[in-house]
């Protein structure tokens, strides 16, 4: 198939149809509102189910039913709306429910602003609800990318029976690039755990997350874990760009990381040995690649649009054994390349005597 | 020898946790007997709530999802329109149903979603210990309102068949009680009609049973009936509030 120009929720859009998606349940917000528009043109033509709750709790129930059922489901908001979802993202994860969210994220806290932001982090990769339980996450950082991790997050979901969050922002939604669809099939895998109907051929299934004894419960969670240990075996990918001979390495995912990789081109030209790490997955997060991209480095510069998040988990991942800068912009603002390019250099002027911050 | 008296089919052979002298047991009993009437039980979904019933998954014998509280509709919506063959019902408390998950009732009535709502309304929070429920009628003590519901202070209670009857998706909303044989069989026909409706693509049903909880009214199973007569119907009146086909027409 030739390439196309698409907006990238528009994008997203296309890409879980074809990712074998059944039903899409959303409700409006900027700025992901492109993706339930074009479900609610083409999601019923194909097929599928578009409906548009009365709510973001409401939109997260229904993919939860449905993905109950054993069909392919996705949801999408953006960052306030998917605080509300947060409750029905925990009882998913809870009831191994595979099903695909989407944050386009825009600038909080509160109601913020409806510009790009990366400010869910957090939320996305430690909290996205109460209890112990992870979320697969994607960063995509093209529409192409886009594309192709909502297909994966579909494919991953289903085998770790788990919820997968495409997190996207205002920038990865909106601008326009060139992209392609894979042509492929989709091939459901079997779900003899779904709520479909007996047929009086087998025993009732129950999908519950509810679990009064302590033991059982433990237990429950503790398998689920087991699960988490060979997703973070499997499932971790990312980015290196001109790595090997860094001294500076700059840190960052999403739409950040690829105005990152401008500055990054620049540095280069002005002799200064930059380069890029990327992650791709935030859960799992590529801990290995993260410490090959740094093995030569002198410094860690982390960018991104909030004020610091993914900055924690690359300390830690590195055992604080580089300086690791951080520059960000947030509320929406977006950092440009010579911006980033300046706090490079300034980098490399502190070297390796900077303290860890 | 004739067997006269059985378990409904589509109600497991498995011990009940309810209290004694509480009507879901009831509810679950003439619920699984109109399944099996039906033949439905291998295409049904059951979407249980938050509250005393949560453990219904283990009682109905179709296939059961536990909701969120108060998220019951929309699991069940959810359900619904990716699977429109099954038949697909709720069974939540008046706490579930009328306070926390008042916005998914209300508009999965106003889609007029092809699901079947049992609601059962006994006016109180029961598996938290008895707290005020959107229901709790004036004058009512619970352990949240120690002096009794105080409407300047608490509110009015909510009707919700009577709410929910101005709804045009409502297809059946009736009101029943389970005090007494005859009350128990015109519960079970609405509860049958509901069902039937889902079937019928007629629209959303709702039954609500007017229910009791000896154990948090502080009452014997016996006195509970007699609130439920004298203190509940008055306030709560039975009654089909709205009988229609909202898909297909009169």
């Amino acid at each position: 198939m030739s390439k196309v120009l698409m907006k990238g929720n528009e994008a997203l859009a296309e890409a879980a149809m074809r990712a074998g998606c059944k039903c899409f349940f959303g409700y409006p917000i900027t700025p992901q509102t492109e993706i339930s528009a074009y479900l609610a043109k083409h999601m019923a033509k194909r097929g599928g189910v578009f409906l548009q709750a009365e709510s973001e709790i409401a939109a997260i129930n229904m993919t939860l039913g449905a993905a109950a059922s054993g069909v392919r489901a996705m949801t999408s908001s953006s960052s306030p709306g998917i605080s509300l979802k947060s409750e029905g993202i925990s009882y998913i994860a809870a009831s191994d429910l595979p099903c695909v969210i989407v944050n386009v994220e825009r600038g909080g806290p509160g109601l913020g602003g409806i510009q790009p932001a990366q400010s869910d982090y957090n939320q996305a990769v430690k909290a996205p609800g109460h209890g112990d339980f992870h979320m697969l996450v994607f960063a995509p950082s093209s529409v192409q990318e886009t594309v192709d991790m909502t297909y994966l997050a579909f494919d991953m979901a289903d085998k770790y029976r788990m919820p997968a969050m495409i997190l996207s922002d205002g920038l990865m939604g909106q601008m326009m690039e060139p992209v392609e669809f894979p042509d492929r099939e989709v091939n459901p895998v079997e779900k003899p755990w779904a709520c479909s109907g007996h047929k009086n051929k087998r025993e009732h299934n129950i999908i519950n997350s509810l679990y009064l004894k302590p033991d059982i419960l433990e237990d429950s969670v503790r398998s689920r874990y087991k699960r988490y240990e060979q997703v973070e075996n499997e499932l971790p990918d990312a980015e290196s760009y001109l790595c090997e001979d860094a001294d500076i390495v700059v840190t960052g995912f999403g739409a950040a990381a690829r105005i990152a990789e401008t500055a990054v081109n620049n540095a280069r030209e002005k002799g200064i040995r930059a380069g890029l790490f990327r992650p791709k997955t935030l859960y799992p997060f590529p801990k290995k690649e993260l410490n090959e991209a740094v093995g030569n480095a002198k410094a860690i510069l982390d960018v991104e649009m909030n004020m610091g998040q993914m900055i924690d988990d690359i300390k830690l991942y590195t055992e604080c054994r580089l300086p690791v800068y951080f520059y960000g912009r947030t509320g929406g603002n977006i950092p440009s390349a010579e911006e980033i390019l300046h706090e490079i250099e300034v980098c490399s002027m502190k070297g390796e005597k900077a303290e860890c911050r | 020898m004739q067997v006269v008296f059985d378990r409904p089919k589509a109600l497991c052979d498995v011990p009940l946790h309810y209290c004694p002298g509480c009507t879901h047991g009831i509810i679950h009993r003439i619920t699984a007997e109109v399944i099996d009437e039906l033949g439905i039980e291998g295409d049904t979904v059951g979407i249980c709530p938050v509250g005393c019933a949560v453990t219904a998954y283990d009682y109905f014998g179709c296939d059961m999802i536990e909701a969120p509280h108060g998220r019951a509709p929309a699991v069940a919506t959810g359900v619904k329109r990716a699977n429109p063959d099954l038949t697909v019902f709720t069974y939540q408390g008046d706490g579930d149903l009328a306070a926390i998950g008042t916005c998914e009732t209300v508009h999965a009535a106003a889609r007029g979603e092809n699901i079947t709502v049992i609601f059962v309304n006994n006016t109180i929070y029961g598996m938290t210990g008895g707290q005020m429920a959107p229901t709790t009628i004036p004058g009512q003590v619970t352990q949240t309102t120690p002096y009794g519901r105080k409407p300047e202070m608490n509110g009015f209670p909510v009707r919700m068949c009577e709410m929910l009857a101005t709804l045009d998706g409502t297809a059946l909303a009736q009101r029943v009680a389970v005090d007494s044989v005859p009350h128990i069989k015109e519960a079970k026909a609405a509860i049958k009609k509901a069902f039937e409706n889902q079937i019928n693509k007629r629209g959303f049903s709702i039954v609500e049973i007017l229910s009791t909880c000896p154990t948090n009214w502080g009452m014997t199973p016996s006195e509970a009936m007699e609130r439920l007569r004298s203190e509940m119907i008055p306030y709560y009146p039975l009654g089909v509030y709205r009988d229609t086909d909202v898909w297909n027409g009169q």
